[in-house]
């Protein structure tokens, strides 16, 4: 117990620590977005005060009182959370915006880190028990080429080859635009359909590091004394598998998956980019090309946070799975 | 003092035949041939390759436009009739050296911050982890993009290395001072420190050489990681313009010609297995030196 709430307030200081730092990083840094903002409404022959006023609206901020003010407004604002304006697209909250991006994201995501973790987990066991096989030699070489090709560089050949030589899926989108949204067998069907070549491209760059991963830990417990004492008690291999090596092997891997997490939800910008994938990462990278400084910032903040609180789910999986952890 | 000279020279010759005597044993494995020849091979690339095969970046010539593949042009030429491969040879430089810049900067701060947290423990050793714990959570890459975007007056090599080595450094940090602690432990350290032997001394003589193996693995490590960010942030566009970044022609190739949707400009695509070819050499590299220095990883060949 007392481990858990230890992570729950590591995750709070996280999620403060990155919220101070991009308030700090957009507010105080010499030619800051709100400074340009103001100068560029002033441009368009708009009187200073005017501007100032309606970039305090985008921004949700009282310009007007000290920095210190302006930080715990921010803080009330994202607590209640509101998350200002965007400076591009005129007067449309960010927070409409990141509610239609964000379910698109976590839905591919937590699907494919799913499947890619418990594939990778039976591909490390399979290739661990059947060492140096021909199937060892193959997994190996092939973990170690798709665990370094970059992701976005899979993502590019995926959509060449699957989109556009040989047409089976679609080139970007959700969904099938002609089809209204809702819960029809329809509807669901294109979501996944639209879905495929984005889950493909984060299971195949990810999967491989779980094998290799998952096939030395397991190599590791199969020496232990204990995994010979249940051969040696007459335990099925099976039950030997599951319940000695299995369940061992996997606890080193957890600690690689709450890392893995940052890099697969920032990995999404490049996927979702490339796949014109409506989430909160192609949202980010749209928001960084036009410079729209409230967006950019309300999505480093929500993947962040997400992260945070995949990474506390991870915890608390782990918590269960390991014994140790309990007592400690 | 002059004892102290021969010293060096003396180490600095061991230092080389242990280099030799690594490589030769690397380059007798599948993965480490592998990797060694495909690393030679960029590295000469970048050094070399431009000088070999030059190009003029001013060139446009309407009737060169998007030539496909031919003799003249082994991968075709791209939007303004430059020919793809020697762009991608002058490409390789930039590509190379922010990759390797990066990772030197990223393995300074990684080691002062791994070497303090282990050495000394106590409150900073607390404080360095929880840093580490919060860089690491934090999405590198949307970092990296919100950075770039913020900064976007800046540019030039040392601009772009600097930026990618702002969370780059948690991960290395955290794998010293594990290693630091297990050294820490050890007979050596413990009798350099019977006799009464300084932290400087514990630090540069007993601990970093022990630590050199995995720093050149760390280095190696650190670039492949600093390339994929860099190519992808040159990629969506981002970074600063580069006359000649394998990122950027990727970023022209998807944006511009649409290269990925239509098989007459699939020669832009080009830079991509470039990109691929080099991270598996690194990767095949660091893992092969890996297996090289962990004996117990040994036995796998």
């Amino acid at each position: 117990m007392k481990w858990i709430v230890k992570r729950m307030i590591k995750a709070a200081i996280t999620v403060y620590v990155v919220l101070t730092f991009t308030f700090f990083l957009i507010r105080m840094m010499p030619g800051n977005p709100i400074e340009r903002a103001i100068q560029e409404y002033m441009m368009q022959g708009i009187p200073e005060y005017q501007a100032r006023n309606m970039v305090s609206t985008i921004f949700q901020l009282d310009l007007s009182t000290p920095v210190i003010e302006q930080y715990i407004q921010y803080l009330g604002n994202l607590a209640r959370g509101t998350l200002g304006k965007s400076l591009t697209l005129a007067g449309t909250p960010v927070i409409t915006l990141i509610s239609y991006a964000l379910p698109w994201t976590v839905f591919v995501l937590s699907v494919s880190i799913l499947a890619s973790f418990l594939l990778g987990i039976l591909t490390g066991v399979a290739m661990a028990y059947k060492r140096r096989s021909i199937l060892d030699n193959v997994a190996l070489t092939l973990s170690t080429v798709l665990t370094a090709v970059p992701n976005y560089i899979f993502a590019m050949f995926a959509l060449f080859a699957l989109a556009f030589i040989w047409p089976i899926f679609p080139k970007m989108g959700a969904y099938d635009i002609a089809i209204t949204p809702g819960f029809t067998p329809e509807f669901i069907f294109s979501v996944l359909y639209y879905a495929s070549l984005p889950f493909l491209t984060y299971v195949a760059t990810t999967v491989g590091g779980w094998a290799l991963y998952m096939r030395g830990s397991t190599i590791d417990v199969l020496g232990e004394d204990y995994v010979m004492a249940a051969e040696a008690r007459g335990l099925s291999s099976r039950r030997v598998m599951m319940s000695y090596v299995g369940r061992n092997a996997i606890l080193p891997l957890f600690t690689s998956l709450t890392i893995g997490m940052g890099y697969i939800f920032g990995g999404s910008v490049l996927i979702e980019t490339i796949f014109v994938y409506p989430g909160i990462g192609y949202l980010l990278s749209v928001a960084v090309s036009r410079r729209d400084y409230t967006i950019m910032q309300a999505c480093f903040l929500l993947t962040t946070i997400t992260v945070v609180l995949a990474n506390l789910f991870t915890d608390i999986l782990y918590s269960k799975l390991d014994p140790r952890i309990r007592l400690e | 003092m002059e004892r102290r000279f021969s010293n060096i020279s003396e180490t600095a010759k061991s230092t080389l035949r242990t280099a030799g005597g690594v490589i030769k044993a690397i380059a007798s494995t599948k993965k480490g041939a592998i990797g060694l020849s495909l690393s030679a091979f960029f590295f000469s690339m970048a050094t070399i390759g431009p000088i070999v095969a030059p190009i003029d970046l001013k060139y446009v010539n309407p009737s060169d436009f998007y030539l496909p593949p031919s003799l003249e042009h082994p991968l075709g030429t791209d939007y303004f009739g430059k020919d793809v491969l020697r762009l991608i040879i002058l490409g390789s430089r930039e590509v190379l050296s922010i990759g390797v810049l990066a990772a030197l900067i990223t393995l300074s701060i990684a080691l002062i911050a791994g070497l303090s947290s282990g050495f000394i423990g106590g409150w900073v050793d607390a404080a360095l982890t929880t840093a580490m714990d919060i860089t690491l959570t934090i999405p590198a890459f949307p970092l990296l993009l919100v950075l770039v975007a913020l900064f976007r007056g800046a540019s030039g090599i040392l601009f772009m290395a600097a930026i990618l080595s702002v969370n780059a450094w948690a991960g290395l940090a955290r794998a010293i001072r594990s290693r630091v602690l297990g050294i820490k432990e050890r007979e050596f350290v413990e009798a350099a420190k019977c006799l009464g032997l300084g932290n400087l001394h514990l630090i540069f003589r007993e601990i970093l050489p022990n630590l050199m193996g995995y720093i050149v693995i760390i280095l190696i490590t650190g670039v492949t990681g600093a390339i994929y960010a860099e190519v992808a942030l040159f990629t969506l566009g981002v970074a600063p313009y580069s006359q000649a970044n394998w990122g950027v022609m990727l970023n022209m190739a998807l944006m511009h010609a649409g290269a990925v949707t239509s098989a007459r400009y699939a020669n832009l695509l080009a830079p991509a297995l470039f990109i691929a070819l080099l991270q598996i050499g690194l990767v095949s590299l660091s893992s092969s030196l890996e297996q090289y220095i962990n004996p117990r990883l040994r036995e796998e060949e």
